[in-house]
């Protein structure tokens, strides 16, 4: 990390990016990690159901 | 001096034939797009001209850039007898190469192909829908819009750019590779496994796109064998007197808006900045091919690339230098080659792309494809405590990209939208408005059945009493809806149309 930030030149309106960007805490992380697990409730519903055989099954003839 | 980036992009669909043991590609290819014409036809909805073919007289994919084919390189063949339409949006829609391959009309901005891009996926999913009336009970046609099939087999998503003749190919290639790679970390699909000789998933877990892993040279001819990062065909569908164009073949096929959006956007930026002259450094890899792949297998983004002057740089590091010229280079030429406030809009969206890949990626998830899919492959292999091999994250990956609404994960991953439904809608049907394909969109829409053929660059009339006549369209910028928009108004058939062209002796 810290190499990378001696070879870049910081573009100016990043920082301020940054800082609108502050973690919000726990409270944003537990809320994310409740959408992603519906999100997989879902995921989980739709996925075909013998992933094996679907994995295998498709083929394709290799284009461009 | 740039010219204006006329742009657009060309896919092949992935295709699977379920509820048979007989299936065939290049059949079901075939099948996929005429239900969807027939369809179309039937309820009168506007699409395709119905009884319009494409007009191969001005193909020749063969043609190098460099002047001369090496020895031994596989010139592109055209397959002429397969389905080949042409849409009122100004779009082509074909098999090609046992897929269902569709191109987006030209257009003058990243915006406006992203536009064309979803409602490229409408017509392949409408497609799907027409088929399964046609098809047997139990059957199904289902369209992927990916690049492998996990298998060593890939197929494209090509970007189209227009470029002037007089640029040096040798700067088009130094700089259009630098952004290539490291454009990655935003383009990339993602991808779980590795398809490179001798890597497994163990090695490779998950990597940023679909295509990396088959590149094999710098520059070259080919598309579908020993894929060169940059492709020298030479075939520019415009007077070749002024214009090439770049035909890029490194990308991947995205399903998120943003990623489309960046990838066409930053693209024709940069080919902006080479025409101009502006790019001070050149980063040549040391390894292009090999670069390719350490960008796409780098999930930290983290690992220096080797550069050929014994220095190395990081993608993000040549991602933030390309993002500063880009902004210099608004000050001091303008946006207008790239589509003017669009232009603004993709340097806004670059630089706060960049920054969170820098600062954590994941906060990127439902802008980028990679990310959202990475996000949602590390979810379902905590949940079920699957191993990196497991089939289930393999069938999670294809199914992000199925373009079915009720299994498609991409549509449940919560991307962010930047076209509305409306206006994807409706470029199914509307041509854009400021590029050629306007005029061969509404010649199309109201006298397909005086037009036997359509291309890129011509549209051929049958006006029945008199020999066939071909209306030359090598200008991509002409034929707009300020140029041509009062004179198409004016005319009630296609031979008054070209009545009014002779007398003018304009188009």
């Amino acid at each position: 990390m810290a190499e990378r930030e001696q070879i870049k030149k910081p573009a100016p309106q990043r920082e301020q990016t940054e800082v609108e960007d502050a973690p919000a805490a726990s409270e944003q992380v537990e809320e994310l990690k409740a959408e992603l697990d519906d999100l997989l409730d879902e995921i989980d519903e739709v996925l075909e159901t013998n992933a094996e055989d679907f994995v295998k099954s498709y083929i394709q003839k290799g284009g461009q | 001096m740039a010219v204006p980036k006329i742009c657009g992009i060309e896919t092949e669909f992935g295709i699977a034939h379920t509820g048979t043991d007989d299936a065939n590609p290049i059949a079901a290819s075939s099948l996929l797009i005429n239900s969807y014409l027939s369809e179309v036809e039937r309820t009168g909805e506007g699409g395709p001209a119905a009884g319009v073919t494409w007009d191969f007289e001005d193909e020749m994919p063969g043609n190098d850039i460099r002047g001369i084919a090496p020895l031994g390189s596989l010139a592109p063949e055209i397959e002429t007898h397969l389905v080949n339409a042409v849409l009122t949006n100004g779009a082509r829609y074909y098999v090609d190469h046992a897929h269902p391959e569709l191109s987006t009309p030209e257009c003058s901005n990243a915006l406006d192909v992203t536009r064309y891009d979803k409602a490229a996926e409408l017509i392949l999913r409408r497609s799907m829908e027409a088929a399964a009336q046609i098809l047997p009970p139990g059957q199904e046609l289902v369209v992927y819009k990916n690049n492998s099939d996990g298998k060593g087999n890939s197929y494209g998503c090509h970007e189209n750019y227009l470029m002037a003749r007089a640029t040096p190919f040798s700067q088009i290639v130094v700089h259009a590779t630098a952004h290539l790679v490291t454009r990655q970390i935003f383009t990339g699909s993602g991808k779980v496994g590795s398809e490179a000789p001798g890597l497994t998933t163990e090695d490779v877990p998950f990597q940023i796109t679909q295509r990396a892993d088959f590149f094999e040279e710098e520059v070259g001819l080919e598309t579908t064998l020993k894929r060169p990062i940059i492709n020298t065909r030479d075939e520019p569908h415009a007077d070749a007197r002024h214009y090439r164009r770049l035909h890029v073949i490194a990308g991947d096929a995205n399903m998120s808006e943003v990623a489309t959006f960046l990838k066409v956007g930053t693209t024709a930026i940069v080919l902006a900045m080479v025409e101009d002259n502006v790019l001070p450094r050149e980063f040549r890899f040391r390894m292009p091919v090999l670069a390719m792949r350490q960008v796409s297998y780098d999930l930290s983004l983290a690992k220096p690339l080797e550069l050929a002057d014994g220095t190395s740089a990081t993608a993000l590091d040549i991602q933030w230098d390309l993002l500063d010229q880009a902004r210099k280079y608004a000050d001091s030429h303008g946006l207008d080659t790239v589509g003017g406030s669009v232009g603004e809009m993709v340097i806004d969206r670059w630089e706060q792309v960049l920054a969170g890949l820098e600062a954590d990626p994941a906060t990127l998830a439902g802008q980028l494809d990679w990310v959202t899919k990475y996000r949602l492959i590390q979810g379902l292999a905590q949940r079920h405590d699957l191993r990196s091999d497991d089939a289930r994250l393999a069938a999670l990956d294809l199914q992000y990209h199925d373009l079915r609404p009720e299994r498609s994960v991409a549509a449940r991953a919560g991307l962010e939208s930047l076209i509305s439904a409306d206006g994807a809608q409706a470029a199914i049907t509307e041509p854009p408005l400021d590029t050629r394909a306007f005029f061969r969109g509404q010649c199309l829409k109201r006298w397909a059945s005086s037009i036997v053929a359509a291309n890129w660059d011509s549209i051929v009339f049958d006006v029945g009493d008199e020999p066939l006549r071909r209306v030359p369209m090598m200008e991509p910028s002409r034929g707009t809806a300020d140029h041509v928009g009062q004179l198409l108004a004016d005319c009630d058939t296609a031979a008054d149309l070209l009545n009014r062209l002779r007398e003018s002796g304009t188009r």
